[in-house]
């Protein structure tokens, strides 16, 4: 479990963090959101111990990681952003490294590095030196550095950047697969990441948290409505003012058409109404037609641009 | 714990060490420093012709002296600019740990460059009545000195991300330190700075250990000399703010 409590990061006379408050439950997945530049990188750097704080705490297992880092470090994964790796040395060296720093017994490190490079798919460039693998094999060394000592605890500092989809959808997978037993904190300005893989999400723009809460509840924090497409046969000019007349109707507007009186409408209602049953009876007692019938949701990234604007 | 504590530092100290030997370095700087001390030292060998390598160990500070900020450079450097800094220092080790394994390895590194300058004393007493003792004693000067070097210029990897500036300022820290006790800088200081740059100056200790004489005051001098950069070294390390 991860507890943040009024942090506040300062470099150079600037608030890189102000006062950011969020806790992580254990077995959870949560999605860092933000544009380049929010906050996200500075607070995971202090979550791991890399940075200190300027002021607030940070609690994994209610052990300080200012205090007592050397504890909370050995409970934590993390995989910076740049996916820094030591060029000189073999894959296979790096792990045994990692594996031997990070306090893996003797006799199973063999297996260990096995099971790992199993998970991430690095067995094709295992005797390979660093500085001769492709951005994707990187990232996955990077990863397969921090699932090494199997961490409760996973922090990943935007792990699909610069992979190709394929590439994405493996790490997913992986991040998903860790996160039912783990804790998984990963940071990415990539939306559709967060839709597919979290369980909570955190929108953080200019060092404050603007947004919190699953999926559904960033939307309507961001005053997302649904919108409903309606095709309708009919004169266009009556349906117009009918559907205008209707109760908790914001806006109503010609999408698109098919034929001379068959037209889509797009209809806004005021608040979160749900017009449809009071939709399809106006449309059956004035003796028009429904040929098509959706809603539609505000994208993730219209939410986003929303808050972080 | 103790036992756990050294175990840490090993592996860390492995690292260190793979990662001379995993680049070209490791060998042109042995081969570098093979040739540079013999050639000046044959150089004049046969002139002098006296069957002594006395004159091997006052050329050694000054080879060192370009020799030592070349191993160091990198070593703070490298890893901020390539950000690998980031990972090492997340890993659960302390800073101490870390300055202590790359001071260690950097000094593996130079012990074991000088154990292959052994082939001169021997080459050098089979053409005559070699004083061993002397030369074992300047061995262990040379290492004590190159120690010293070795921590302030492991020092100054720490201030800076670019090897080349780490590299020079390194080699004029490590310059002055040396030649601060030297007679010609001593004779136009003022009089009462004498005895204490004299004391200060990593030169002057080295020439009478180089002459086979090991007084536990320069034994001393040498290494809060070098625990005084690494201590320095962990504290710039530690606030993480550096350049």
């Amino acid at each position: 479990m991860i507890e943040i409590k009024n942090l506040q990061k300062k470099i150079a006379g600037n608030i890189i963090l102000d006062d950011i408050s969020f806790s992580v439950k254990k077995g959870e997945i949560l999605g860092f959101l933000g544009p380049n530049g929010a906050g996200k990188s500075t607070t995971m750097k202090i979550v791991t111990s890399f940075w200190n704080p300027s002021k607030g705490t940070v609690l994994v297992d209610d052990i300080n990681v200012e205090k007592n880092s050397i504890l909370t470090r050995k409970k934590i994964g993390y995989l910076p952003e740049t996916v820094p790796l030591y060029d000189d040395m073999k894959v296979f060296e790096y792990l045994k490294f990692v594996a031997e720093i990070r306090d893996v017994p003797k006799n199973e490190i063999k297996k260990r590095i096995k099971e790992v490079v199993e998970e991430t798919g690095l067995k094709k460039v295992l005797l390979k030196p660093i500085d001769e693998l492709s951005k994707g094999y990187r990232q996955r060394v990077g990863l397969a550095q921090a699932i090494m000592h199997k961490p409760d605890i996973l922090i990943l500092d935007e792990p699909t950047t610069g992979l190709d989809p394929n590439q994405i959808a493996e790490i997913r997978d992986l991040i998903k697969k860790i996160g039912k037993e783990k804790t998984v904190i990963f940071s990415t300005h990539i939306l559709s990441e967060v839709s597919a893989t979290c369980d909570r999400a955190i929108i953080i723009n200019n060092g404050k948290i603007v947004a919190e809460g699953n999926i559904e509840e960033l939307m309507k924090k961001a005053g997302a409505r649904e919108i409903i497409y309606v095709k309708i046969k009919g004169a266009k000019d009556e349906v117009l003012r009918k559907i205008k007349e209707m109760e908790n109707v914001d806006h109503v507007e010609v999408k698109d058409k098919e034929s001379d009186n068959i037209y889509g409408y797009e209809i806004k209602p005021q608040k979160n109404v749900d017009l449809r049953e009071n939709l399809s009876s106006l449309v059956m007692n004035a003796g028009w037609s429904i040929l098509e019938f959706r809603k539609e949701e505000m994208s993730l990234e219209d939410v986003f641009r929303n808050l972080t604007n | 714990m103790n036992k756990k504590y050294f175990k840490t530092l090993y592996i860390l100290f492995k690292k260190e060490l793979m990662s001379y030997f995993n680049s070209p370095i490791a060998y042109v700087f042995i081969g570098v420093f093979l040739v540079a001390g013999n050639w000046l030292f044959f150089k004049n060998f046969y002139l002098i012709g006296q069957a002594s390598v006395r004159e091997y160990f006052s050329l050694l500070p000054w080879i060192f002296l370009f020799l030592s900020p070349a191993i160091t450079m990198r070593l703070w450097a490298e890893e901020k600019r390539s950000g690998t800094i980031e990972f090492l220092l997340t890993l659960p080790v302390s800073d101490w740990q870390v300055v202590l394994a790359k001071f260690l390895g950097a000094l593996a590194f130079l012990s074991f460059s000088l154990l292959l300058t052994f082939t001169l004393p021997l080459s050098v007493s089979t053409l005559g009545n070699l004083d061993m003792g002397a030369v074992l004693g300047s061995y262990l000067g040379a290492l004590f000195l190159g120690g010293s070097y070795l921590a302030l210029g492991l020092f100054i990897s720490s201030l800076t991300k670019n090897q080349i500036i780490a590299f020079i300022l390194g080699l004029v820290a490590c310059f002055f330190a040396f030649i601060i006790g030297a007679d010609f800088v001593l004779v136009s200081s003022p009089q009462f700075l004498v005895p204490l740059m004299k004391f200060l100056g990593l030169g002057s200790h080295f020439y009478s250990i180089a002459k086979g004489v090991i007084d536990t005051k320069d034994i001393i001098y040498y290494s809060s000399f070098i625990f005084f950069f690494l201590w320095l070294n962990t504290k710039i390390i530690q606030t993480r703010e550096w350049k």
